[in-house]
């Protein structure tokens, strides 16, 4: 029987205390490691026999621009379709510098998501085979699901309201 | 090349491969995909696909937006089956909220959207009929589709984007014209789908253009991260009905279909296989729908005033009413923070929600799964070393919706 205690159990004896935050919103376990880790995690929770997690569900990136040094947050969804239990796991790195490994030689299906993930939050995943724009143009110079991003034209007149402002 | 063949001058056409641009508004695309395919004669070398020609930054705009105002935008995911991408929404915004829903509403919901799979599944084995040259079938369901359409234009007054439900339930009670309308098609449609298997299901020419054509083997299928009937038909019985029941899937009797070779032809009769499997559920829902006698039929929605607009003549008549309604429309209820992730067996597969609140009046964040975007990369793969016709087949079996894909 796999639960969340023996899947965090699992991790801390093979990881120690580099795998930390252990949350379980609305029941599925969430954790973090450092960024330069993720491959090994992902490798250690797909290769072991017990915990089996070999079904990447999905991939996404998150901004909090007020994490000073971790502003990016790297998200991976991950499914043991056996025993039907999932987990979350996030890495988080700074917005100077936003290097992670790329989850493409273990799954293939994170090609896309990793390209969608850079395309939005400028996200440089290494070892990527063809790491470009998916969804955008690619002559665009700016990473539209970033939190300073404006949904709308910041000059635009017509629309202000004094009632409600915009 | 051996000597006795005639010695051809340096890059004339035999010796080169032929790049085809596949769309982006090709007619047998249905959809706006772009496939740039290197051809050496009528086989694929390789297929590079471009997508997004329709993104609309729904995740942006979902940032944005009161929890109820990001309905009309699941509509537009994968708009073949929209009332299950909205009930999805709700669904995640009722785990996040923690709201119960009345066991009648569950099933009112599941009715919906057992409906919007047969006609998702309808769509797509009908255009795998269309291209592999085969018009009778489509146009013979397409009136049953429309029948499905009436149904949802009778529970909410739309039919394709169709914004059903709220989060809690329904905007009003199913009407009497509705459930005729439903009992109009529990009766009709079993005979349809027979005949509609009778044209294509043995047909040799169906047959000879879809076995073997784009099969994809189970171990490939999990890596790319493929779920629902094209998952299933390569032998993988993963079904999130059954995985996690949601709007308590676990009380219903059916089964899940699966194949055995990922190719065409198994995708086809999988996505039949289904329809026969909706609508065993959607007849026990009915069954159990009409158990609920007096009060209890007319419960059509869980208690949760914060997303309920209060009676219209209370509004005019009450203070109290009145602010409640002013708040509700102008999305000023305050979210509960949490994270969260849920997902709904959607027509292509596992559709995904993931949300991230802050306690404010919008998410924080929303990312849609959508099963469409990433299976499609698997596309290459599944095509390499057919020919281009075989290529138009898979597309179409895979059931590809643009608007799922680009989000």
């Amino acid at each position: 029987m796999l639960t969340n205690d023996t899947i965090k159990q699992q991790l801390i004896e093979k990881f120690g205390d580099q795998v930390q935050q252990f949350q379980e919103p609305y029941g599925m376990l969430t954790f973090e490691a450092p960024k330069d880790l993720n491959l090994k995690v992902l490798q250690f929770l797909y290769d072991d026999e017990t915990l089996a997690f070999r079904f990447l569900t999905d991939l996404q990136a998150v901004h909090y621009p007020d994490n000073k040094g971790r502003e990016l947050a790297v998200v991976y969804h991950l499914h043991n379709l056996t025993a039907n239990v999932r987990i979350r796991f996030k890495v988080f790195t700074e917005i100077e510098k936003p290097d992670v490994y790329s989850a493409t030689a273990l799954f293939s299906g994170a090609n896309w998501m990793e390209r969608e993930t850079y395309d939005f939050y400028g996200i440089n995943f290494i070892g990527h085979p063809n790491l470009k724009r998916i969804l955008n143009v690619d002559e665009m110079d700016y990473y539209p699901m970033r939190k300073e991003f404006p949904l709308e034209e910041q000059t635009r007149v017509d629309k202000d309201d004094d009632m409600f402002g915009r | 090349m051996s000597d006795h063949h005639i010695k051809l001058p340096e890059g004339s056409i035999e010796k080169q491969t032929t790049t085809l641009n596949l769309g982006p508004t090709h007619p047998a695309t249905h959809g706006v995909f772009q496939n740039i395919l290197e051809l050496d004669g009528e086989r694929i070398i390789s297929a590079e696909q471009t997508v997004g020609y329709i993104h609309r930054a729904f995740e942006k705009i979902a940032e944005h937006r009161p929890l109820y105002q990001i309905t009309p935008l699941t509509d537009r995911l994968n708009y073949c089956s929209a009332p299950i991408n909205n009930m999805g929404w709700h669904l995640t915004c009722e785990k996040l909220l923690g709201v119960k829903t009345p066991k009648r509403v569950d099933y009112l919901r599941i009715i919906i959207m057992e409906l919007a799979r047969i006609s998702d599944h309808l769509i797509c084995n009908s255009i795998v009929g269309v291209d592999t040259g085969a018009y009778t079938g489509f146009l013979y369901v397409m009136q049953y589709r429309e029948l499905i359409y009436e149904i949802y234009e009778e529970v909410c007054g739309s039919r394709l984007t169709t914004n059903i439900g709220r989060i809690g339930g329904f905007e009003r009670n199913f009407t009497n014209t509705a459930f005729e309308k439903l009992e109009k098609f529990l009766n009709e449609y079993p005979k349809v789908l027979k005949e509609f298997e009778n044209l294509f299901t043995r047909n040799r020419i169906f047959m000879e253009r879809t076995i073997g054509v784009g099969p994809i083997g189970a171990e490939r299928a999990l890596n790319y991260g493929f779920t629902g009937p094209n998952l299933r038909a390569a032998g993988v019985d993963y079904d999130v009905r059954v995985h996690s029941p949601y709007s308590s899937y676990e009380d219903f009797e059916f089964e899940i279909p699966v194949g055995s070779t990922g190719d065409c032809y198994d995708r086809y009769l999988v996505r039949n296989g289904e329809m026969w499997q909706s609508l065993r559920i959607i007849e026990q829902a009915y069954r159990k729908v009409k158990e609920f006698k007096g009060k209890e039929a007319e419960i059509f929605h869980a208690d949760v005033p914060e997303y309920y607009l209060p009676e219209k003549k209370d509004v005019y008549t009450k203070m109290e009413a009145l602010i409640w309604h002013f708040k509700i429309v102008m999305g000023e209820v305050d979210i509960p923070p949490g994270e969260i992730y849920f997902s709904v067996e959607g027509g292509n597969g596992e559709l995904g929600y993931y949300l991230i609140t802050d306690g404010g009046r919008t998410p924080y964040r929303l990312h849609f799964r959508r099963p469409c975007f990433i299976y499609y990369q698997a596309y290459e793969e599944l095509t390499k070393g057919s020919m281009l016709s075989d290529a138009i087949i898979t597309m179409s079996s895979l059931n590809l919706i643009a608007g799922e894909m680009d989000a």
